[in-house]
């Protein structure tokens, strides 16, 4: 079970479980050992220290022995915490799941009430229920699992919610399944790794509050003592006799940390986000490790890629995402890069300024120069300071990449300030200059606006003037119009044309859609499979695609006006980057593949303005290989 | 925003309300002759009748719970019998030494907590990381009456830099300086917990905003480290770290329980404690109604705030 | 030639602001009335931008979602979904993003079992024959049944949900945004592996997309809806490539097409209308280059013999 090998390869989690499996064994021989009895009372002997003839850790105020108390006493406490957990993650999961899946009324009604529960500091709740009932330790169990209720029930609804509005839900409803059978086969399953997590954190915390109000005297009754008892009996003695503070308190203690440790271990085994190890902070700057030499700049190209690779290092496995990608871009010029998902077109686009997510990304040779000067090689500082000041990115989803809490006119503020000393004022003129460019209705009222409030064309305009902000060389976009609908894309796209003809920028236009990047584009690369497959001026290369992928890729897009009709398909599936066959990457898919396509490097050779990665083209190109 | 405050001000009449009735379901539990029971020990015949009396015990449930609400509304909260004075006057005059205890450690416990979180992730898998994470685990760990035991012993018997107990000496200025040497241990104690409570989950909160598309849009436009950290990435883990602050609001107040026994913390914590034991309930029930009402207030001023932080959130 | 499926009057509006007694603040008219007609074995496409209601429609049509208002009656019989033992072999549906639509905790067998253990009743041994035959027949692997899902591409996955559609045995499919979320290349294999399951099962399909170029190939009709209602339905090779309404025009033109050049198709930077504030009128005209004053005035029905459009100033 993979689940718990991850868990032992988890080192502190693996001593949490050995620690607690050892005191949990304790706790189940404890009858079985020859102890004296915790209760009986010895007050000649009241008070001996530790190592004592007869009493290994000594006797407490009433001269009963303390190894024997601790170890009734832990068996007692982990008893009652656990206990008061399951009673706690059962009741709390099944009010939570039943709010959470039927919605609505029932719903609210339910959480209304948890959140009069949650009003109560947990503490007032357990006192009023055990001044109720009266101290007693099952008294206090019942308390410490009734204030954790609402807490299990309020975590397991904002799971079901997110569960119960997926499409497989739909889907489970149209295969014929009523309500009852539903929450059973196909919630259930999913929720229960949550309520193993939420129980392996807060076990810990029951046993403390059990513990707390037994220290209180609310909870186990003399004779019998738990954990928390023995600790406030031993208050009064702090001073004179510490050692009977000391021993339970310490058992408390390690219990808790051996419990929290696991349950840490526990949650990073059943959390599929910490599984894939997605939950790491990216750094400033892409991780750099060139084993060769950088390439010298080469051209006249405003921005060059030499040789580009850029993987991701995700546990032993390497997924070279950008394989070695050679590309130049000149001032004013609209370069595209088209491909479809895992071609590696976005990757290429963010290695350019260190902006690939690290760890796991790792640009690992090759080089890009911007004016002649290595990128992949420079110090933070450098890279920083060419970012949104020579080199600006536009970014898909303009919800997501615009910062959800902060004015847009703050943010295009804080963009051009970074890189210019101007004050407040004159950067707020600047900005609403920008918003103007992009054709912004209403610039002014709309410098106060918050993103949420923007549709997402405007949102978009605001995204390319941000970009815009420093008059940058460079402007590379990544899939700037996927997120929108057809009409805004058009607005977008011949507003970004007008600009760039406007400002004479050169742009770097990554894309899936043909049909964008014969409109925008001057030049145009098709990669696949991490690699560039063919490359040249956008109307050459679509009229005649020498590349049989390219060629193949444009025959399945359909075309509006050529009404109802089949398809054309390309068989298969791209390939795994991290596991490329030899050769071509699309000779298992290629109808015209031979052997020799499966063997060694085929080179990308350059024909006039073309170039071409293929040993047997769909058209003859003219110029020298 | 005035609107919003008054709006959440009003949504909390029905949770206020919400709360004696569920006490009172609580107390309703209490088995066998509700006098005699509440009584306990002072059920003298005089004490009965009067309680019968002034409850009205003899009338149904729900009109006991009303008559209650009333006289809570009108200030009138009862007698504590164990210390033959009215209830609100005790608890009102025990509330200010633990709203000091309270507070500092809740000040203490945001502050360090949030700065931990934020460095802990900065730094993901560092020295610093790693060395926040251990004591994070250590002070989730420890059962704060455990530590501030410990505490007593080494920092006031071993070293005696502050003293044992109390929040004033029994003779002598009652001063700033003094209240701070009285208050230190304990508060310390108190928010270790919560400290490593809140430091845990900024941690996490700042990994998940770190991985989203604006912050790889704050480093495209050139903003330096240290602004993504701190304005980028801190504002937009607030959203989710300041409920969390609001809940361990209620956990300081519920540690305070303890603290307060193991220091002789003059505070509520205390009283209730002392009450349950010698089944004072009606201190019991009007100590425990106030304090939560209290808690009820400041929620709605973590509510307030988080509208201010999160402009998505309709005011 | 019967019906397959007939949508009269059809509408559905969301609470919003909804408190936990007493009236919501307001409704937002996602549908307005719609009346469709679907004969049996056509494909009718429909088409529209986010927002237009599209999603809604096709969520009422396999009673996932109550309807406000009108009724919707499947193969001559009114929907009731009140034994969703019976109604699931009526009508399926299959969704857009094929890999939310499975279980992740479960095999694909499980997940394929499901509608034939509970609509049909079957055996054992009757459901893996069954199995077999549906998994021939959408080009999927046997081996792939005791996998996860997500071991699978998005095309796999959206093979399985089709399988699955089919295993219900209804003989009309909503295909909710079925190849958006599919890769060009994928998207062709999916749309002809639907293509040929019509043809060889006799089917009818309601095919939901934003994209006009899929709509156009693989439709028989096109029903085009903005902002909840339908303005235009039409023969597929007529809706495109000679539209009559104005915002059919619209969405032919802004469509990036190899060939033509870039110029926006709109002169002003326009924005849909407000759905909690609906504008009086044509919803369409503040956007509309042929606007006169009686669209502020009236909503335009839909009306026509063959082809059919919603609007006082038709292009054609």
């Amino acid at each position: 079970m993979s689940t718990l090998a991850l868990l032992a390869r988890n080192r502190l989690a693996l001593a949490g479980l050995i620690v607690m499996g050892l005191v949990v064994l304790l706790a189940l021989v404890t009858p079985l050992l020859p102890l004296p009895d915790p209760d009986v009372t010895d007050t000649g002997n009241r008070f001996l220290p530790p190592f004592s003839e007869g009493a290994l850790l000594g006797t407490d105020h009433l001269g009963r022995d303390q190894l024997s108390r601790l170890l009734w006493g832990t068996r007692l406490s982990l008893a009652v915490g656990f206990a008061a957990a399951t009673i706690a993650a059962v009741l709390g999961a099944a009010v939570g799941i039943i709010a959470g899946y039927y919605g609505g009324r029932v719903d609210n009604l339910i959480m209304r009430g948890v959140d009069m529960l949650m009003a109560f500091p947990y503490i007032l709740l357990a006192l009023a229920i055990v001044a109720a009932l009266g101290p007693g330790l099952l008294n206090a169990l019942i308390a410490v699992a009734a204030v954790n209720i609402p807490f299990f029930a309020r975590n397991i609804r904002g799971i079901t919610v997110g569960i119960a509005n997926r499409e497989f839900i739909d889907a489970a409803r149209l295969a014929g399944m009523n309500d009852a059978r539903i929450i059973l086969s196909e919630v259930l399953p999913n929720v229960i790794p949550v309520i193993v997590i939420a129980m392996s954190t807060t076990v810990g915390w029951m046993i403390l509050e059990t513990a707390g109000l037994s220290f209180l005297g609310l909870g186990s009754q003399p004779p019998q003592a738990d954990l928390g008892s023995m600790l406030g009996e031993a208050r009064a003695a702090l001073i004179t006799s510490p050692h009977t503070s000391v021993v339970p308190g310490a058992m408390i203690l390690i219990i808790v940390m051996a419990i929290n440790l696991l349950g840490d271990g526990v949650r990073d085994a059943l959390d599929p986000r910490l599984r894939s190890g997605a939950l790491t902070r990216p750094m400033a700057a892409t991780l750099v490790r060139r084993e060769d030499p950088a390439p010298e700049p080469q051209g006249d190209d405003v921005l060059s890629l030499c040789d580009l690779q850029t993987q991701f290092h995700v546990k032993h496995r390497v997924y070279r995402a950008v394989g070695g990608v050679s590309l130049g871009v000149k001032p004013g010029e609209c370069l595209g890069i088209i491909g479809e998902s895992g071609s590696g077109k976005s990757v290429t686009a963010l290695s350019v300024m260190g902006l690939v997510a690290s760890p796991p990304g790792v640009i690992t040779g090759g080089a890009v120069h911007y004016k002649g000067e290595d990128l992949v090689g420079a110090p933070y500082g450098r890279l920083r300071d060419l970012r949104g000041r020579e080199v600006a990115y536009i970014f898909q989803d303009p919800l997501a990449t615009l910062h959800p809490l902060y004015k847009v006119g703050d943010q295009l503020v804080e963009a051009i300030r970074v890189h210019h000393a101007l004050s407040d004022s004159e950067a707020r003129a600047r900005a609403l200059g920008l918003l103007r460019d992009v054709r912004i209705p209403n610039a002014e009222s709309r410098l106060d606006s918050f993103p949420h409030e923007l549709s997402g064309g405007m949102r978009q305009r605001v995204g390319i003037a941000m970009a815009l902000a420093n008059d940058p060389e460079v402007i590379i976009a990544d899939e700037p119009t996927t997120a929108l609908d057809v009409t805004v894309q058009a607005q977008i796209l011949s507003l970004l044309d007008t600009l760039r003809r406007e400002k004479g920028l050169a742009i770097v236009f990554i894309t899936h859609d043909f049909g964008v990047v014969a409109q925008l584009c001057d030049r145009v690369a098709v990669m696949y499979a991490g690699r560039i497959v063919e490359e040249g001026p956008t109307r050459a290369l679509l009229e005649a695609p020498a590349h049989p992928y390219t060629r193949r890729l444009i025959a399945c897009v359909p075309e509006l006006g050529e009404g109802k009709r089949r398809l054309h398909a390309i068989p298969g599936l791209p390939p795994a980057v991290n596991d490329l066959p030899s050769g071509c990457a699309f000779a298992p898919r290629c109808d015209k593949a031979q052997p020799a396509c499966r063997q060694g490097e085929i080179a990308l050779d350059a024909y006039g303005p073309r170039r071409l990665r293929c040993l047997y083209p769909e058209t003859e190109l003219e110029g020298t290989a | 925003m005035g609107r919003y405050i008054l709006k959440r001000l009003v949504s909390a009449v029905p949770v206020l309300l919400g709360i004696t009735v569920i006490v009172f379901a609580i107390m309703a539990m209490i088995p066998g002759d509700p006098a005699t029971a509440i009584l306990g020990s002072y059920a003298t015949p005089e004490n009965v009748e009067k309680l019968n009396r002034d409850l009205g015990l003899d009338k149904p449930a729900v009109q006991r719970y009303f008559i209650w609400l009333w006289n809570m509304v009108q200030g009138d909260f009862g007698r504590s019998f164990s210390l033959n004075r009215p209830v609100l006057e005790e608890v009102l005059d025990r509330f200010g030494a633990t709203l000091v205890l309270a507070g500092t450690s809740f000040v203490l416990c945001s502050v360090i907590g949030v700065a931990a979180g934020v460095v802990s992730a900065a730094r993901q898998y560092g020295l610093a990381d790693k060395a926040i994470t251990f004591a994070v685990l250590l002070g989730i760990s420890i059962p704060s009456f455990f530590l501030g035991m410990m505490m007593i012993l080494i920092f006031a018997v071993q070293l005696r830099w502050f003293p044992a107990s109390g929040m004033w000496p029994i003779y002598g200025d009652r001063t700033l300086p003094v209240l701070v040497t009285h208050l230190t241990m304990p508060a310390l104690a108190l928010a270790v917990v919560a400290t490593g409570v809140v430091a845990r989950l900024s941690r996490s909160a700042m990994l998940e905003v770190l991985r989203q598309d604006y912050i790889r849009t704050a480093r495209a436009k050139g903003v330096p480290e240290r602004g993504v950290i701190w304005r980028h990435a801190l504002r937009a883990a607030m959203v989710s770290i300041l409920p969390v602050l609001g809940i361990q609001a209620g956990f300081v107040l519920s540690g305070a329980v303890y603290i307060e026994m193991v220091f002789q913390w003059p505070g509520v914590g205390r009283m209730l404690v002392d009450a349950i034991l010698k089944r004072d309930i009606l201190l019991v029930q009007g100590g425990v109604v106030l304090v939560a009402a209290c808690y009820v207030m400041f929620n709605i001023v973590v509510d307030v705030a988080q509208s201010l932080l999160d402009p998505r959130i309709k005011t | 030639m019967s019906l397959a499926l007939r949508l009269e009057n059809l509408s559905k509006s969301f609470a919003v602001g909804k408190r936990l007694f007493g009236a919501p603040k307001g409704h937002v008219h996602a549908v307005h009335p719609v009346t469709l007609d679907v004969p049996e074995g056509e494909t009718l496409g429909i088409v529209g931008e986010s927002g237009c209601g599209k999603s809604t429609l096709a969520r009422m049509l396999v009673g996932l979602l109550a309807p406000s208002g009108g009724h919707i009656e499947i193969e001559g019989q009114p929907l009731d979904n009140a034994d969703p033992a019976q109604f699931g072999k009526r009508i399926q549906y299959v969704f857009q993003d094929p890999i939310s639509s499975l279980n992740p905790r479960k095999t694909i067998r499980q997940i394929m079992e499901a509608p034939l253990k509970r609509l049909h009743g079957m055996a054992r041994a009757a459901r893996d024959k069954r199995i077999s035959e549906i998994f021939a027949q959408v080009n999927l692997r046997e081996e792939f049944l005791e996998r996860y899902p997500h071991e699978f591409s998005g095309g796999q996955a959206q093979r399985i949900g089709i399988a699955r559609a089919l295993a219900a045995e209804a003989r009309i499919l909503i295909l909710d945004e079925p190849v958006s979320a599919l890769d060009v290349s994928v998207q062709a294999q999916v749309l002809n592996l639907l293509a040929d399951l019509k043809a060889r099962l006799g089917l009818t399909y309601l095919f939901i997309s934003h994209d006009l170029a899929v709509v156009e190939a693989v439709s028989d009709r096109v029903a085009v809806l903005y902002f909840g209602s339908v303005v235009e339905v039409g023969r597929a090779e007529d809706v495109f490539s000679a539209p009559r309404h104005p915002y059919t025009k619209l969405l032919a033109d802004s469509a990036p097409v190899v060939g033509r050049a870039l110029s926006p198709p709109e002169s002003r930077e326009t924005e849909l209308p407000d759905p909690l504030n609906p504008p009086k009128g044509c919803a369409f005209r503040a956007r509309c280059p042929n606007a006169g004053p009686r669209c502020a005035e009236e909503v335009p029905q839909l009306e026509g013999e063959t082809g059919q459009v919603a609007c006082f100033h038709p292009l054609r």
